[in-house]
């Protein structure tokens, strides 16, 4: 009788488990789901008529405003680069390629990731919040009431101001990055500046530029995509309501983004090799 | 009657296991304001999103014309949608937009007017609702009741025929309330919309209403006019006007039906042989009123009707209540006819001496300096036993009435 009642209670145990498993994998799936539609009809608003101030607009917010942080983080990393490559580069007798290490590493790996990361705190976080506040505050119903599509004027022109730009921030970036390189490995430790400008002209290749920016633009779908959904629809948050469901949408949108950069970096790099 | 403009048939909204609409069946007619009021979460915001189509019924068919919308093409639905305006309870006003970037928003997105046009029309929606000063100003800046305004500005800027209230004049005190409903009928007749309203305002609501919708347990409880809301002796009506009714009613000051009832029983039941008590009821003509000097100067009569009422016969031991829209009935405890006749003409001389000019700021901003107009206040003064009830006491009174203070503003225009 014993063993039976046992039996039973962890085949019960084991059939919660796989229906917990199912509902995640199915929530997980549905989410997805919602994202590309979301995407979608954002990406096909960006050509509607009446789109192009607001995209100006938010390329002003998202690029140009974030433009003088993201070269701050472009130098300072290519200092330490140039510190970290140097004494790295001197065991082996090879000072002389640190130019090709710098800008090789900055161009194809770190100004990309760093830029999108950058750009996710500063401008993605606040289209998050921005879109959250309208939602919870009825504007995006007005909007809708008012026959103004509030995907189309909200989360397309954040969309194709991303998609414009991540690139040109991600080569602000690289461009700090080897002038920071520059600073620690010539002008303090004094490497010569010939061979390291002629090292990181010889070495990057126009196959590296490419996945160096083919990166940005993926990066630029994947966060802006993510900080306008989890806005969009942070009134459907069971945790939390009102304020509170902002605070929490904007954390996922921060946190998701970091994450999918990190994947979207692995598998873009797989497929550039 | 005609078709209505818009109707629900057998509609049912669920949210997860409740059911907030259930079956709902509801006519809306064309040029009329109609009223939805019923206990806070019974669906009234719910029902109304489903006319403007935020929300679909999970069962039965909303109709447009006598169309129902799921059979509409894309193009009739954009062109009802583009009839449609919606003042939302709490405004939803963009916040980070000046008043005139918020109002140019839907003329920005959905006209094809230019800059120039865009902004004449603005500064003319904004002229109209005394809003001009407001232009450069964010919502944040402006009081509860001017936001309101632009959102009812905005609301209109796009020349809707339909325009949905959203509890307009929840949060505002008694002035601004009436206030905003009769900003609601000038409005409505200056620019000719149907208008659907949500409102706790009782009984203020039903002066500017021309059908009541009571929603009961997600059901359309009563629907008909004021005047059948109250002949229908229905317990839910008299349910819900009782729990809204409060000690006070605030357009007057006077007190409510039920704590007037309350008192008359008292005062009749109180002594073994019952006092003599004589009653006056008091008239203005509300629709005349209304038609002639404005929505403002028809309440402005109203309000001051009640307030003199008040202070004249509080002070003789009188109290009254407004038994209908227009009609005020005073009992006055130990009191024969002929010393409650003598009381009323003292009453009606302060009222035209001092009370009635006060009328005249508000019903010329209607008419025009140069027109001319007469107030009549009706009195009649009647005996009261202790077998009879409010109803027969009225009944006599009004076989009684005559005009009893006028008041002439001639300014040598025409009447």
């Amino acid at each position: 009788m014993k063993t039976a009642e046992t039996s039973v209670r962890n085949s019960n145990r084991l059939t919660l488990l796989f229906a917990r498993m199912g509902g995640a994998v199915l929530s997980l799936l549905g989410n997805f789901g919602a994202v590309a539609i979301f995407i979608s009809l954002a990406f096909v608003n960006i050509f509607r008529r009446k789109q192009l101030l607001d995209i100006v607009n938010q390329v002003y917010y998202i690029g140009a405003k974030s433009s003088l942080i993201v070269m701050l983080v472009g130098l300072f990393t290519g200092m330490v680069l140039g510190l970290q490559l140097f004494y790295t580069l001197v065991k082996f007798g090879s000072v002389g390629v640190l130019g090709s290490a710098v800008s090789l590493s900055l161009i194809r790996e770190l100004g990309p990731v760093l830029t999108a990361i950058m750009v996710t705190a500063r401008a993605g976080s606040a289209m998050t919040a921005e879109i959250g506040i309208l939602r919870i505050s009825e504007q995006i119903d007005a909007l809708y009431t008012m026959r103004i599509d509030p995907v189309r004027y909200l989360v397309s022109p954040r969309v194709a101001a991303s998609i414009i730009s991540f690139p040109l921030l991600t080569a602000f970036f690289d461009l700090s990055g080897i002038v920071g390189g520059y600073l620690t490995g010539v002008a303090l430790l004094g490497t010569n500046a010939g061979t390291y400008f002629y090292r990181v002209q010889s070495s990057v290749e126009v196959v590296d530029l490419r996945g160096g920016f083919v990166k940005p633009l993926v990066f630029a779908v994947i966060v802006s995509s993510i900080c306008c959904f989890q806005g969009y629809f942070c009134h459907m948050r069971t945790q939390g309501y009102g304020a509170k469901a902002v605070g929490l949408a904007t954390i996922s949108a921060v946190v998701i983004s970091c994450v999918m950069i990190l994947i979207a970096d692995y598998v873009v790099t797989s497929f550039l090799m | 009657m005609d078709t209505p403009l818009i109707e629900f048939r057998d509609v049912t909204k669920r949210f997860g296991d409740k059911t907030v609409l259930d079956e709902v069946n509801l006519r809306i007619y064309e040029n009329q304001v109609t009223t939805i009021i019923g206990k806070s979460g019974t669906g009234k915001s719910v029902l109304l999103k489903h006319i403007i189509g935020l929300l679909e019924p999970d069962e039965g068919t909303i109709l447009y014309q006598g169309k129902p919308f799921h059979a509409m093409r894309k193009s009739e639905r954009v062109e009802y949608r583009s009839r449609v305006a919606y003042l939302f309870q709490n405004n939803a006003l963009f916040d980070s937009m000046t008043v005139f970037e918020n109002m140019a928003l839907p003329l920005r997105k959905t006209t094809n007017l230019g800059t120039k046009e865009i902004e004449n029309k603005v500064k003319k929606r904004l002229e109209d609702l005394e809003l001009s000063d407001t232009l450069e100003k964010y919502p944040s800046e402006l009081s509860g009741g001017m936001q309101k305004r632009v959102a009812l500005a905005r609301a209109l800027v796009t020349e809707p025929t339909i325009v949905l209230f959203d509890e307009p004049t929840t949060g505002q005190d008694p002035i601004r309330k009436n206030m905003i409903l009769s900003m609601i009928v000038h409005y409505r007749r200056k620019f000719r919309f149907t208008a659907v309203m949500i409102s706790h305002d009782i009984p203020d609501v039903f002066f500017i209403s021309d059908r009541i919708v009571i929603l009961w347990e997600g059901k359309a409880g009563f629907q008909g006019t004021y005047e059948e809301a109250m002949r229908l002796k229905h317990p839910i009506i008299d349910e819900f006007l009782r729990s809204l009714e409060g000690f006070q009613d605030e357009l007057t000051g006077l007190l409510s039906r039920e704590a007037f009832r309350v008192q008359y029983g008292a005062t009749l039941g109180r002594a073994a042989e019952p006092p003599a008590v004589s009653a006056a009821l008091f008239s203005v003509e509300f629709d005349l009123l209304h038609d002639a000097l404005g929505p403002l100067a028809a309440l402005e009569v109203l309000r001051l009707l009640g307030e003199y009422t008040n202070r004249h016969f509080q002070s003789v031991g009188g109290f009254s209540a407004r038994h209908s829209r227009d009609q005020v009935l005073t009992i006055l405890p130990h009191t024969s006819p002929g010393e409650a006749e003598q009381l009323v003409a003292d009453f009606a001389r302060g009222l035209e001496q001092e009370g009635l000019a006060r009328i005249q700021s508000s019903a010329h901003t209607t008419i025009g300096a140069q027109a001319s107009f007469e107030i009549y206040i009706r009195a009649g003064i009647t005996e009261v036993s202790s077998t009879e009830d409010i109803e027969e006491i009225i009944e006599k009174a009004r076989a009684h009435q005559q005009i009893v203070a006028t008041y002439r503003c001639d300014t040598g225009g025409s009447a």
